[in-house]
């Protein structure tokens, strides 16, 4: 490709970033869509792909004596540090990764590449895993107050709005027309989740343009109508997510926020959550601590502590707590906004809902969470992850702080997310591929024009797919708790640095055994015996046995080849797992006989598998530790 | 008898108790000579049942007519007694105030605790220096055991029996033991059956501003070397206090008569420092209202994680020798009774698989802390509470808890034990019904009697039902080494222990059953698989 001038380096340097005696030797090789670095030992190479969308930053430093230094810093927290040994293999290297990982059009985005081996049927199918229709049934929407508008459809009204929009049935379409003109963006409050139980919903939009004293009478009657869609609260709560300061110096500029004097029965407030520019410069300082070598704990800590990103953490997460309190527990409406509405409050209201509804703490309502929220409402993907080369102002971790305040449910929740914190991260790391095309483009409007689901892979049948590595084995949706309204618990010292998302790539600063590995291989395994004894009962059915009679005391009767079907899955459960299915039935169809005292003994020990089964039945678990 | 002075009253009724994560009860208070007991007279059970000696501090505070007394427990709970009547509640904390601060060990409640549990009596005899002989002489036959210190004549705070190099005889040893401080001539800790190489521990020489020397010494420590090999004496002074040793009569082992022996100092805090640290750090950890900023503020200036690192750290330094540079360490301080030991018992963690069993752990307490002269009286004797001017109290046991807490977290498939049982160790500690932590070493012990008149906390952590409330259900035996990352982003907070009070801990107990169900369920298949489905991985 025109910006590829050295496609392979030899002799390269890479050097561990925290063991400096840890340095390998190894080849480099530059493609179209990844740099890989080839170990080169004698015991299997050992390789390291690294995406050109998920560089954030290349720096080329300057040349010593063993050679070129580069390094690269990637947007899934992967720093690698190469040392090439002549300048101008360097230079090249440096120069094609500047323009390889700043694409300057979407058409040179790597879902537009991406060919899995999968059929276009099965493509297109990736595309309807997820219809937000019947999440809104889910939610009993439409019924008799609230219901779907077109008002929106071309993407008249609002262009970084989804063409279908819930509101309450009361408000007419000029009213809508009107609110959304004295609305930022024109992004009027649209319904985002609705808590059945106690009929309230979560709204969002994005600040009015009521400057200092500038009003409108569609958009208060629309407030108003929310209000009353209600039928359990008086009132309405109006949550604006931004510091007061930040609000009150947008009224300057035309904006603002809404004033409780105008508008009838709500109640405002502020939650104080920092801008996007704030975000970026505080996590660009947890990488900078991170990065340090030979960092002292005392560093450590107050390095954590001046770039403030767990008090952003927690600023986020005290508000969606205390939006699921008020929706939850008041039964009151809430409607949400921040300047544009499509950073903070996409966070707020997403963590909201997870925390009100158990559905989006399993794998697929997670999906349809991401989607609700974030995709559909337009949550700026391309800016915020900066997959264009685009304004470097515009980029901000708003989606990885989302992914975070999760991962700090799921700890404090062990048993209620049916995902573990490998799907987070999975997330996260394709949020940023660009591999597939869910989150390429800003808004669904640019998706429609890119023909995304026409022209790309959905990562969510990815997802699927591989659900069984994403499962948290102590998950039990039956348990009480997990049905509930999750109430977190917010107190300073529940927040902790999340080590496997800003380390990642370390290894040398994890955990070296992970509990969560362990105990997954043991549900697997339980879920493998079980199948084989599925396996068994009906093989005992077909000779004409009832199962029953297997746990029993009863005198047993002779049955051929079983006392060699259980040998077959002893020996099953001696090697690799994957490979039971097939080779169980070829096994079993092997002849055998048998006499009666083994007989007893296969008796014996199938009841010994038993009480597993039984346990098994009462729920699979899961954990995060 | 005392005691009965001491109790100014012994009744009071309609008293409300108020604890974390139990609804407040009233009840009768009952002051006891060793408990303090509230019973609300429903049902038969007591409400609480607090050994006095669990007490670290109490205030009192009035409220109209009644009185409030905060009870700040050594196991870091707090509690509060709201009390009616002003000179109730006087009386009911001079009674407390006394009855927990009572000095003489003789008077302590492991000596009149009679439990109805039959069998209590073999925990004092599992593990003895006999029995480490046994196990050490299927490998070497380098080292002997030496009753050179028969009824405590040499060194008071070493047990009677120790093990020694064999190329140095008892004669040699007296005069050793003149040369160390107290009398702690070096002493075999470990023996690494990999590389044959071992660990020692002693205590300072006392070479003076002179620089004194002691053949016999330089000779012992010679004979320990492998010819042409070499050794490191890990000093966990800086150099400069070191250095300042000398002065008082200290110092330490100089290049030049020591050959073949390499000096590295890395200094490890003691004593005080540590003690404000732990004040400092349950003081940030008992604070609801800190935000994020003054959290982790507090937490920085507590430097307890830093001690946490510090010393595992340098434990991994002393295993690594042993274990990779293939070299035998001596380990001391001025005293070697403190971060010595904290070292020679964690490298031990980190090399010896059976050191991560249960029982394994419980020898090593015994053995290198128990034994090896810690005095726990005195560095137990207040927590984190107390008004009382300090005097030797520190948490070095704790430290050393929070770093093998620490290991366990990095490794959660390599130990035996839970966390729960180190939290057991840590109160028990500080304050118990059994004999085992009682008194500063075996002499102490021996004079008062404690093993023929107090019960061994083994005795009962022993019983096949207390066992199951700590075992990791996890658990697969590692026989590898583990080293465990010391960076900061690898340690962390141990909050099941400092936390413990401040969060309720529904949910995590919640996933541990859960595991523990799993576990059990997979392992009751006829043949358990895990080897090759999660073989530890182990790199350095």
């Amino acid at each position: 490709m025109e910006h590829i001038r050295t496609p392979k380096v030899e002799q390269v340097k890479c050097l561990d970033r925290f063991s400096s005696n840890k340095s390998t030797t190894g080849t480099l090789h530059l493609t179209t869509t990844h740099l890989i670095y080839r170990e080169s030992t004698t015991s299997g190479p050992k390789e390291i792909w690294i995406m050109h969308h998920h560089i954030a930053v290349v720096e080329k430093l300057s040349l010593t004596a063993v050679g070129c230094p580069l390094v690269i810093q990637c947007k899934n927290f992967r720093v690698i540090h190469f040392i090439i040994p002549r300048e101008r293999d360097c230079h090249d290297i440096f120069n094609s990764l500047l323009k390889l990982s700043r694409p300057v059009k979407y058409d040179d985005l790597y879902a537009f590449s991406y060919t899995p081996k999968k059929t276009e049927y099965e493509r297109t199918m990736g595309w309807k895993i997820i219809n937000l229709n019947d999440e809104y049934q889910r939610m009993r929407i439409p019924n008799d107050i609230w219901q779907l508008t077109d008002v929106n459809r071309g993407y008249k009204v609002c262009d970084t709005y989804p063409t279908e929009v819930y509101v309450p049935r009361s408000v007419s379409k000029p009213i809508i027309v009107g609110s959304s003109k004295f609305r930022s963006k024109g992004r009027f409050p649209a319904l985002s989740y609705f808590f059945d139980q106690k009929q309230a919903a979560i709204c969002r939009c994005s600040q009015p343009l009521s400057g200092f004293s500038a009003r409108c009478l569609e958009d208060e009657h629309m407030l108003q109508a929310i209000s009353k869609a209600n039928p359990n609260s008086h009132f309405m709560y109006v949550m604006d997510t931004r510091p007061k300061l930040n609000a009150m110096a947008n009224r300057a500029a035309g904006k603002g926020y809404e004033n409780e004097d105008n508008y009838s029965n709500i109640r405002f407030k502020f939650v104080g959550i920092e801008n996007i520019h704030v975000m970026r410069a505080s996590l660009q300082k947890v990488n900078e601590v991170c990065g340090t070598k030979e960092l002292s704990l005392s560093d450590f800590l107050s390095g954590l502590e001046s770039s403030g990103w767990l008090r952003h953490i927690k600023a986020v997460l005290d508000a969606a707590t205390s939006l699921a309190k008020a929706v939850g527990h008041e039964g009151a409406s809430v409607l949400v906004h921040c300047s544009d509405g499509w950073d903070r409050t996409a966070q707020v209201c997403s963590l909201g809902s997870l925390l009100l509804d158990p559905y989006y703490r399993t794998i697929k309502g997670f999906m349809v969470l991401i989607e609700k929220d974030w995709i559909t409402f337009g949550h700026k993907f391309a800016d915020r992850c900066g997959q264009l080369d685009g304004d470097p102002k515009e980029i901000s971790p708003v989606f990885t702080q989302f992914i975070e305040c999760v991962w700090h449910l799921t700890e404090q929740f062990p048993r209620v997310f049916e995902y573990s914190e490998t799907y987070l991260l999975e997330i996260h790391e394709h949020v940023h591929s660009c591999q597939f095309g869910n989150f390429i483009g800003n808004c669904q409007k640019e998706r429609e024009e890119m023909k995304i689901q026409q022209r790309t892979h959905s990562l969510w049948s990815f997802l699927l797919e591989n659900q069984r590595k994403y499962l948290n084995p102590l998950y039990d949706s039956n348990l009480p708790c997990a049905r509930e309204v999750l109430q977190p618990n917010t107190v300073s010292f529940n927040f902790k640095f999340w080590r496997c998302m800003y380390h990642q790539f370390d290894i040398t600063v994890h955990p070296r055994q992970s509990q969560l590995t362990r105990i997954l291989s043991f549900t697997e395994q339980n879920k493998q015996l079980e199948m084989e004894a599925k396996k068994l009962e009906e093989q005992i059915i077909k000779l004409g046995q009832k199962p029953c009679a297997v746990y029993s005391k009863e005198p047993f009767h002779p049955v051929s080849r079983l006392s060699q079907m259980l040998k077959a899955s002893e020996i099953m459960c001696k090697e690799e797992q994957q490979t039971t299915m097939k080779n169980n039935s070829i096994r079993t169809s092997e002849d055998g006989n048998i006499s009666g005292d083994e007989c007893k003994e296969l008796k014996a020990a199938f009841s010994k598998t038993e009480p597993m089964l039984v346990n098994l039945e009462l729920g699979m678990a899961k954990m995060t530790c | 008898m005392e005691f009965s002075e001491l109790i100014k009253t012994s009744k009071v009724d309609h008293v409300l108790l108020s604890r974390p994560f139990l609804p407040p009860v009233k009840g009768t208070l009952c002051i006891t000579s060793h408990h303090l007991l509230l019973s609300s007279r429903a049902g038969d059970k007591e409400e609480l049942w607090l050994l006095l000696r669990n007490i670290d501090a109490i205030e009192k505070r009035y409220t109209g007519s009644s009185g409030i007394i905060t009870i700040k427990c050594k196991d870091l709970c707090i509690m509060y007694l709201e009390i009616p009547g002003m000179e109730e509640c006087l009386n009911v904390a001079k009674s407390i105030e006394s009855l927990s601060s009572l000095e003489s060990i003789r008077h302590m409640y492991p000596f009149f605790y009679r439990p109805k549990e039959p069998n209590l009596q073999e925990g004092w005899n599992l593990f003895t220096p006999e029995e480490q002989f046994t196990k050490l002489s299927l490998h070497t036959d380098n080292w002997r055991l030496s009753y050179v210190n028969k009824e405590f004549a040499v060194c008071l705070s070493y047990p009677e029996a120790v093990i020694v190099h064999k190329a140095v005889d008892d004669a040699a040893l007296k005069i050793i033991a003149c040369f160390r401080q107290s009398g702690r001539f070096p002493v075999l800790s470990y023996h690494h059956k990999r590389t044959g190489m071992v660990i020692m521990r002693s205590s300072q020489p006392l070479t003076g501003a002179n620089g004194k020397r002691c053949k016999e010494d330089e000779q012992y420590l010679a004979a320990v070397l492998h010819p042409d090999k070499k050794g490191y004496i890990i000093d966990t002074r800086s150099t400069q206090a070191a250095h300042q040793a000398k002065v008082k009569g200290g110092g330490f082992e100089s290049k030049t008569k020591y050959h073949n022996w390499k000096r590295l100092h890395r200094s490890i805090e003691r004593g005080r420092v540590l003690q404000e640290s732990l004040i400092k750090l349950v003081d940030a950890c008992n604070d609801q209202s800190n935000s994020i900023d003054r959290w982790l503020s507090k937490l920085e200036a507590s430097k307890w994680l830093s001690h946490v690192k510090t010393v595992l750290t340098i434990a991994c330094l002393a295993a690594q020798c042993v274990d990779r540079e293939g070299v035998s360490v001596l380990i001391h301080d001025s005293e070697g009774r403190d971060s010595t030991l904290q070292l020679t018992s964690l490298a031990q963690i980190i090399l010896d698989p059976d050191c991560r069993t249960i029982d394994g752990f419980q020898a090593l307490i015994e053995r290198e802390w128990l034994q090896a002269g810690h005095p726990f009286q005195h560095r137990c004797a207040s927590s984190a509470y107390s008004h009382a001017k300090p005097k030797q109290e520190a948490p070095v046991f704790l430290i050393f808890l929070d770093c093998c807490w620490q290991m366990i977290s990095q490794f959660p498939c390599s130990f035996q034990f839970n966390e729960h049982f180190l939290i057991i160790l840590f109160e028990h500690a500080y304050a118990s019904c059994f004999g085992t932590f009682l008194c500063n070493n075996e002499k102490e012990r021996f004079t008062l009697n404690v093993k023929e008149q107090t019960i061994s906390i083994w005795s009962r952590m022993n019983r096949p039902c207390e066992r199951k409330q700590y075992m990791n259900p996890l658990y697969e035996r590692n026989n590898l080494a583990i080293w465990p990352s010391v960076a900061p982003q690898s340690l962390q907070l141990w909050q099941g222990l400092f936390l413990r009070w401040n969060r309720s801990p529904e949910h995590q107990n919640e996933a541990w059953e859960q595991i523990h169900h799993i576990m059990e369920s997979s392992r009751r298949k006829p043949h358990p698989t895990s080897a090759q489905l999660s073989a530890p991985k182990e790199d350095y």
